[in-house]
């Protein structure tokens, strides 16, 4: 059991990172990650939430109905993401102005009902919570390297304090809106060049994720829930079709069947 | 009139919301392969945002605001907008086959994209009346369109040129993402 914590808590961090190697979670990613500090702080939040609402859908598992689970998972969700609102408006006003929008937005990450979905709804409180902890980690952890790499080079600093000598000319495009797009772009071609897992990369897919953990082809949290309806939908039409083509085949049969009889009698 | 022409400019070019704002990402790169379903894509989250920044507008501003129940904006406004988009989707089943043929199938990608709950909690932050709301919404949904439309066209384009194997996929559309967002860069010089 105690091993099982463990290796969701460093499978979260290393083999199945949520930014760097599934790709999960990109708004959030690029808006927020112009200097570390802002990625640290928004990592943290997302990881609260995912904690929180990892442990209470793990504990409600048996209780929410399967038709109305993914309402139900938002609800809990927000009301989390909700609390730690309002936590940073009191205590961190100035992570909460830098933050902006993209705290409310935690709602819609992809990470978050991606592991309700895949995670907490099929295991119990305690490695939920564990899994939780990993992937909030992991996703702190790549916000903050990608945060780092962006002020560094961008404005010549580290975590706010100035590391450059003066005569360092800051590449400022680093933190603009452009730079973000870069930085991403860079990462994700050294992941090709070695073949680095990663969902970019990646021919097909094996992430256990309720979006497949393929951003390429994510619309958004609810997306790979109604690929799959919308895959049923087409299948049961299908289906209907290969019926009726077969009911009319077997009519046809019956009819010449008929008429054969007719002329031989 | 003038104020809301000008809004409209702000939305759609110079905050544009994927190019500068980060949001609606992930339509952006993954619906934009052709230019067919990116423009089904972007006329239907033009409707969607539309709407339902009319609708969360009203909810705030009526509801919300005079219960004192500023707090609940995030729950109620991801609820409403997911509830509102499956109604859109029925009644455009039943009353309009040419527009459900059209916009139908990127109706419940959209639900939970982000563009369309940033767009009602800036609608709010801002404190725009109803007329102002709507036209914010309709001007950054069009800012989407513009985008996802430019990029799915330079896509097509892109099939035949020689990219280097390691930038291959993913990484040369962050870098035309990115190029596309130095360009958008220009329109803040607007004097408005």
């Amino acid at each position: 059991m105690m091993k099982k914590a463990l290796d969701r808590i460093v499978s979260g961090i290393l083999k199945e990172n949520p930014v760097l190697v599934l790709m999960l979670g990109m708004c959030a990613t690029l808006a927020v990650t112009t200097n570390a500090i802002n990625g640290l702080g928004m990592g943290l939040s997302t990881a609260a939430v995912l904690i929180l609402s990892n442990l209470m859908i793990s504990l409600l598992r048996k209780v929410i109905p399967g038709g109305v689970r993914m309402p139900a998972y938002i609800v809990i969700i927000a009301t989390f993401v909700t609390i730690v609102q309002l936590l940073l408006q009191a205590y961190v006003p100035s992570l909460y102005e830098s933050l902006g929008i993209f705290i409310p937005l935690i709602v819609v990450n992809c990470i978050i009902l991606g592991r309700a979905e895949a995670f907490a709804s099929q295991n119990g409180p305690l490695l939920s919570v564990c899994d939780g902890i990993g992937m909030g980690l992991g996703f702190t952890l790549a916000l903050t390297l990608i945060g780092l790499v962006r002020e560094f080079f961008g404005s010549g600093s580290a975590f706010g304090i100035m590391v450059m000598p003066e005569a360092y000319e800051p590449v400022a495009i680093l933190v603009m809106a452009p730079g973000a797009f870069f930085v991403l772009a860079v990462l994700t071609a050294l992941q090709n060049k070695f073949h680095a897992p990663s969902a970019t990369n990646r021919k097909e897919q094996q992430s256990n994720l309720a979006c497949g953990g393929n951003c390429a082809t994510c619309t958004g949290c609810a997306g790979a829930v109604n690929h799959r309806m919308v895959a049923e939908k087409t299948a049961e039409h299908a289906r209907k079709l290969a019926e009726q083509r077969k009911a009319a085949a077997e009519a046809k049969k019956a009819e010449a069947n008929k008429q054969e009889g007719g002329e031989s009698v | 009139m003038m104020r809301l022409l000008l809004l409209l400019l702000t939305t759609a070019l110079i905050n544009n919301v994927v190019l500068s704002q980060f949001l609606g990402l992930c339509p952006f790169l993954g619906v934009s392969k052709s230019v067919k379903t990116a423009a089904g894509m972007g006329g239907a989250v033009i409707f969607v945002i539309t709407l339902s920044s009319a609708l969360t507008s009203l909810l705030y501003n009526y509801v919300l605001v005079p219960l004192e129940l500023k707090y609940m904006e995030t729950i109620v406004f991801i609820l409403v907008i997911a509830a509102l988009v499956q109604l859109v989707e029925m009644a455009l089943k039943k009353f309009s086959h040419g527009l459900y043929a059209a916009l139908g199938v990127y109706l419940p990608l959209i639900t939970t994209n982000c563009a369309v709950l940033g767009v009602a909690l800036t609608n709010v932050q801002n404190e725009y009346d109803f007329l102002t709301s709507v036209v914010a919404g309709f001007g950054t949904a069009l800012g989407f369109a513009i985008a996802i439309i430019i990029m799915a066209g330079l896509r097509e384009k892109m099939k035949y040129n020689e990219v280097p194997n390691a930038f291959k996929g993913m990484p040369i559309v962050l870098v035309t993402a990115g190029l596309m967002a130095i360009a958008f860069s220009g329109f803040s010089g607007l004097q408005l």
